[in-house]
């Protein structure tokens, strides 16, 4: 939280829906040597989510099961996650990712975790996506990316930038993070964005970081939140090499607790598009 | 409140003023008219908001002089309403409760999804009931959300409009109901601040219900309405948490799988016009909700033959519509020594007003006369009369056997009647006439304290009706 955002840093992006942004920056911050305009505006990738049944393969591979370890992904999440189309399928222009309450294989939920591991992988840039989230006690989804060195740097050595965290019972607040060496799980570098007079399971939102080698930008469709540089973090800046993107719905765990009784499934993810744009400025 | 009244007295003139306009002008539209309604959603902030000099009724039995205006505690500004709530022994009245309504024409409440107001408690407490849509009119859109627990520190409340495209003039700003069940009878006060409609934005994710969200399966009789229960309305907050109120029955529209068997008006209340089957469900602003009423019709229902026409003093009556009956002490005793089985005459059924006791699996069962009632003294009549139906097959060792016991537990006298297989009918109502003569071995009958109903389980389930004494 001592990291918010300081207008003095404000980075302009060429991008339609911040033009208030640039403005203001532009007239705020005119003295400003610092600053660094960077130009995402060049889409290296997308999908938009409009072909019926399965994800795009060539774009995104599965995680299966409860973790490597089997302890629910290292947080003791209760769902299986699984390739099926009842917890992940293409329909009607969305990405549907659902979680269900079932029994199977030894889990009590299912759910899905796509990753771009492999497919797409990509330092520095512009990630967003556009999604509606579910609700209820104990539903945990997350548009993030992950270092693809986490086989030989073990986590958070390689690096954690999360575009988008939210809680099923905060259905007002969503939360952008880094996690890296000495800043990581409960030390991660974050900040919260509340919605007023709305909330995140009832329409579209969009969610993004502008990422350069000075920086990582957050934002909640016009609103830029929050800016993390390698100032701001307790140790080492992991964040200059390529990430892959990663979509889920996790249900329970330490963090966000188990589900409840008012908690209703199955809950779905719905996730109009996501989009990358390349930081021109690393080329 | 001046200033409330000339804005009144400006709202009745646009009106008239419109109605005019209306009288000349041929294509007004039916819509003009909601916009005369105030979309105000203020109620109390630190007066009363546009509700006119003459806004508070208290209900019946509760202490008049409960709410006052208090300019010493207030959440924001200068005043709150306080509410004190009596003693349960206080001879004013034993609870708090009224309503605020509009003195003057109702409010168009369509833009907002909520009530909120900022509350606090003299002592942590639950209220009872706090809504709005109560306007001792039809009561069409109240709302009621219930056991509201309040701390001794202001918080923000929320009561979500269930669905507030109804909301096109309504009166019904606020009420409460508060009692001392939770505080020993001792009274306490609580305070409402800020009490507004709000559009929120923050209240979703409906999930609507009838018969407290249960499938219910019952059999049905042609011209025997039904009054659906059960229904409320729960929205997930903007804190994340579901909060529930009871919606009457306007806020639905329900539909049936046969309107030639069964179908629900606006208040909730299903006729039954045929034979068959028919599923009663429901929606609220187009979002299902949960619970069913299945209905089985096999016909009309088969009352008790009605009884004569009897002079008040020939007639000592226990159970019957017919007559006036005596106090009973209960019509099923559940007598606690591990054998009686027999559930049901607590309450009788009340089929459309016509009650009728439905004994279930029945071995035996007592009406009792004798503890906190006055025994009865039967010297003077020579009958006992009884209507019974059989709701199943009488096979030829059935039987329920009539038992009177007098001076119930010092120097108890008893005696019975046995009615058997060969006079009892399957599904069909027998009227019974027993010479009281016949309980051998009463002898004295000027202190009956029981009358026992015994099959020893070979009839189980049994309807009762016009139980009476007579000469």
């Amino acid at each position: 939280m001592k990291n918010s955002y300081k207008i003095k840093h404000t980075i302009a992006v060429q991008v339609p829906m911040l033009l208030i942004l640039l403005l203001f920056a532009m007239t705020a911050c005119e003295t400003e040597e610092t600053q660094t305009v960077t130009t995402l505006t060049k889409l290296v990738m997308s999908d938009e989510f409009d072909t019926e049944g399965a994800p795009n393969p060539s774009l995104w591979n599965y995680n299966i099961g409860r973790g490597p370890n089997g302890d629910g992904w290292g947080n003791q999440e209760l769902q299986f996650y699984t390739d099926r189309t009842e917890n992940v399928k293409v329909d009607n222009g969305f990405l549907l990712i659902t979680a269900r309450e079932e029994s199977f294989e030894g889990a009590s939920y299912t759910s899905a975790r796509l990753t771009t591991q492999g497919l797409f992988e990509q330092a520095y840039g512009r990630f967003e996506a556009r999604i509606r989230l579910p609700y209820g006690k104990g539903i945990w989804p997350a548009f993030w990316l992950l270092g693809n060195d986490c086989d030989q740097n073990i986590w958070p050595q390689c690096g954690e930038i999360d575009v988008m965290e939210y809680l099923g019972d905060s259905p007002t607040v969503v939360f952008g993070s880094v996690h890296g060496p000495g800043y990581s799980a409960g030390e991660a570098e974050t900040k919260e964005y509340e919605l007023t007079g709305d909330r995140f399971d009832t329409g579209f939102h969009v969610f993004g970081i502008e990422w350069s080698p000075e920086y990582i930008n957050y934002y909640v469709d016009g609103d830029l939140y929050n800016q993390i540089t390698p100032e701001d973090v307790a140790g080492e800046w992991v964040f200059d090499h390529p990430f892959y993107i990663i979509l889920n719905v996790a249900v329970g765990g330490t963090f966000p607790g188990s589900p409840n009784d008012e908690t209703t499934f199955p809950q779905t993810m719905l996730v109009d598009y996501v989009r990358v744009y390349e930081n021109n400025l690393t080329d | 409140m001046k200033n409330r009244k000339q804005r009144n007295g400006k709202t009745i003139l646009s009106v008239l003023v419109f109605m005019i306009l209306l009288g000349c002008e041929r294509d007004l539209s039916d819509e003009a008219e909601f916009a005369t309604f105030s979309t105000t959603g203020d109620v109390f902030t630190d007066l009363p908001v546009g509700l006119g000099s003459n806004f508070y009724f208290p209900f019946l039995g509760s202490k008049a002089t409960a709410f006052s205006v208090d300019e010493n505690t207030a959440y924001e500004g200068q005043a709150s309403i306080r509410i004190d709530v009596p003693n349960a022994n206080d001879p004013n009245g034993n609870f708090a409760g009224a309503i605020f309504r509009i003195d003057g024409s109702g409010r168009n409440l369509t833009g907002f999804d909520a009530l909120t107001f900022w509350a606090k408690a003299s002592q942590g407490v639950n209220i009872g009931e706090i809504g709005f849509g109560q306007d001792f009119g039809e009561n069409k859109f109240q709302v009621t959300r219930t056991n509201v627990s309040l701390g001794t520190q202001w918080a923000k409340y929320v009561i979500p409009i269930p669905d507030a495209s109804k909301l096109i003039e309504e009166k019904g700003m606020l009420w409460y109901a508060a009692g001392t069940n939770d505080t020993g009878g001792f009274g306490y006060t609580f305070w409402l601040d800020e009490v507004r409609f709000e559009n929120l934005g923050t209240i979703a994710q409906a999930q609507p219900s009838i018969l407290n969200g249960e499938d219910v399966e019952q059999d049905a009789f042609i011209d025997i309405p039904i009054t659906l229960t059960g229904l409320t309305q729960t929205f997930n907050s903007g804190s994340g948490e579901n909060i529930t109120v009871i919606a009457k029955p306007s806020y639905f529209d329900f539909q049936s799988t046969n309107v030639d068997v069964a179908r629900s008006n606006e208040l909730g209340v299903v006729s039954v016009v045929g034979t068959g089957q028919a599923t009663i469900t429901a929606t609220l602003a187009n979002v299902a909700a949960a619970g069913s009423l299945a209905l089985d019709v096999a016909g009309t229902f088969d009352f008790a033959p009605t009884p004569p026409a009897r002079d008040a003093g020939d007639v000592i009556s226990v159970f019957s519509d017919a007559y006036n009956n005596v106090p009973v002490d209960y019509y099923n005793g559940f007598f606690t020594d591990g054998f009686q089985t027999t559930e049901g005459g607590a309450p009788p059924i009340d089929v459309n007003g016509d009650m009728i006791i439905n004994y279930t699996l029945l071995n035996f069962v007592g009406i009792g006369t004798f503890n906190d009632v006055a025994p009865l003294n039967l010297t003077d009549m020579t009958h006992l009369h009884v209507d019974i139906k059989v709701n199943e097959a009488v096979d030829a060792d059935d039987f329920i056997r009539l038992q009177l016991l007098n001076s119930v537990g010092n120097n108890e006298t008893s005696g019975s009647v046995t009615i058997d297989s060969s006079t009892l009918v399957a599904n069909q109502w027998v009227s019974l006439d027993i010479p009281l003569a016949d309980f051998a071995d009463l002898g004295d009958r000027s202190q009956i304290g029981l009358l026992f109903f015994i099959s020893d389980g070979t009839i189980a389930d049994i309807f009762v009706d016009n139980i009476y004494y007579y000469k």
